[in-house]
């Protein structure tokens, strides 16, 4: 009972939060909105005894994207971009693809619910008995299994670092 | 008692609210969030089927899914402002330059 109480609050919170996100006009509105849903989707996580994860996505979310994103309006004015017309031409075209895609899955969902019957979580442990914590399992996944893939997200990270750092720095006059 | 069902159902709502987001503003920055909005989504559903099938593999997708998004961040705005830099602007109908 409580779990649904808690996924009902969260994921209104999300989804309430996301709608606010597309239809702010400030932008650093639009920011604020966006670190209430990252913060709701790791609520969610919690609900699904993904500890590990709501950590990570508070800390690398909420701390790190939502951050840069906030640097980059700071650096860039905003006072123009307020008073123009917030949406494009194709905002019909985007609604009526919209509503293809809602229904698409919808008709997904409703074919597919009754292989979604699935075993229900593992019950709470016994008080004392020996039960890996969430991290340790994510750890060990990562260390053992994927560990391949887990090196080729490193490099993509220092591709992404490298070519950030490229793209925004000042060109010097010798190579013009 | 809450099932996979609704899980789908609330990273399905995101998903589209990001999609909406994505076709409809003209600011690049809130098309970036809406971007991040979508992948939270798919993370939804990684966990969840994660949770429900007691594999800890969709945590480990998750994983990566949240460093894609750290680079494509990082590369996304480095973009943005290398552009200001030329154009003066946020709005995308004005950035045409290789539209045909």
């Amino acid at each position: 009972m409580l779990e649904l109480v808690l996924f009902y609050i969260f994921a209104a919170i999300a989804v309430v939060s996301a709608i606010l996100v597309i239809t702010q006009h400030n932008v650093v509105h639009s920011a604020a909105f966006l670190g209430a849903t990252l913060f709701a989707v790791a609520g969610i996580f919690l609900t699904l005894h993904a500890e590990f994860l709501a950590g990570v996505q508070v800390i690398v979310y909420v701390g790190g994207i939502l951050v840069l994103f906030i640097f980059v309006i700071m650096l860039i004015s905003v006072e123009r971009a307020e008073h123009e017309r917030q949406s494009n031409r194709q905002w019909k075209l985007a609604l009526v693809t919209s509503a293809i895609l809602i229904g698409e899955i919808g008709y997904g969902l409703y074919r597919g619910r009754d292989s979604l019957v699935l075993p229900q979580p593992i019950p709470a442990p016994v008080a004392g008995a020996a039960v890996a914590g969430n991290s340790e399992l994510v750890g060990t996944a990562l260390y053992t299994v994927y560990l391949l893939p887990f090196e080729i997200a490193s490099i993509l990270l220092l591709v992404a670092i490298v070519g950030a750092v490229v793209l925004s720095k000042k060109r010097t006059p010798a190579e013009e | 008692m809450v099932t996979t069902f609704h899980y789908l159902l609330l990273s399905a709502a995101l998903f589209t609210i990001g999609v909406i987001g994505v076709l409809t503003r003209r600011n690049i920055m809130i098309i970036l969030m809406s971007i991040e909005l979508m992948m939270n989504a798919v993370n939804i559903n990684l966990i969840a089927f994660s949770d429900r099938l007691h594999q800890v593999t969709g945590q480990v997708f998750a994983i990566f899914v949240i460093t894609v998004a750290a680079a494509e961040a990082a590369v996304g705005l480095g973009i943005v402002i290398a552009m200001f830099k030329n154009k003066e602007t946020m709005n995308i109908n004005e950035i045409d330059l290789m539209k045909w």
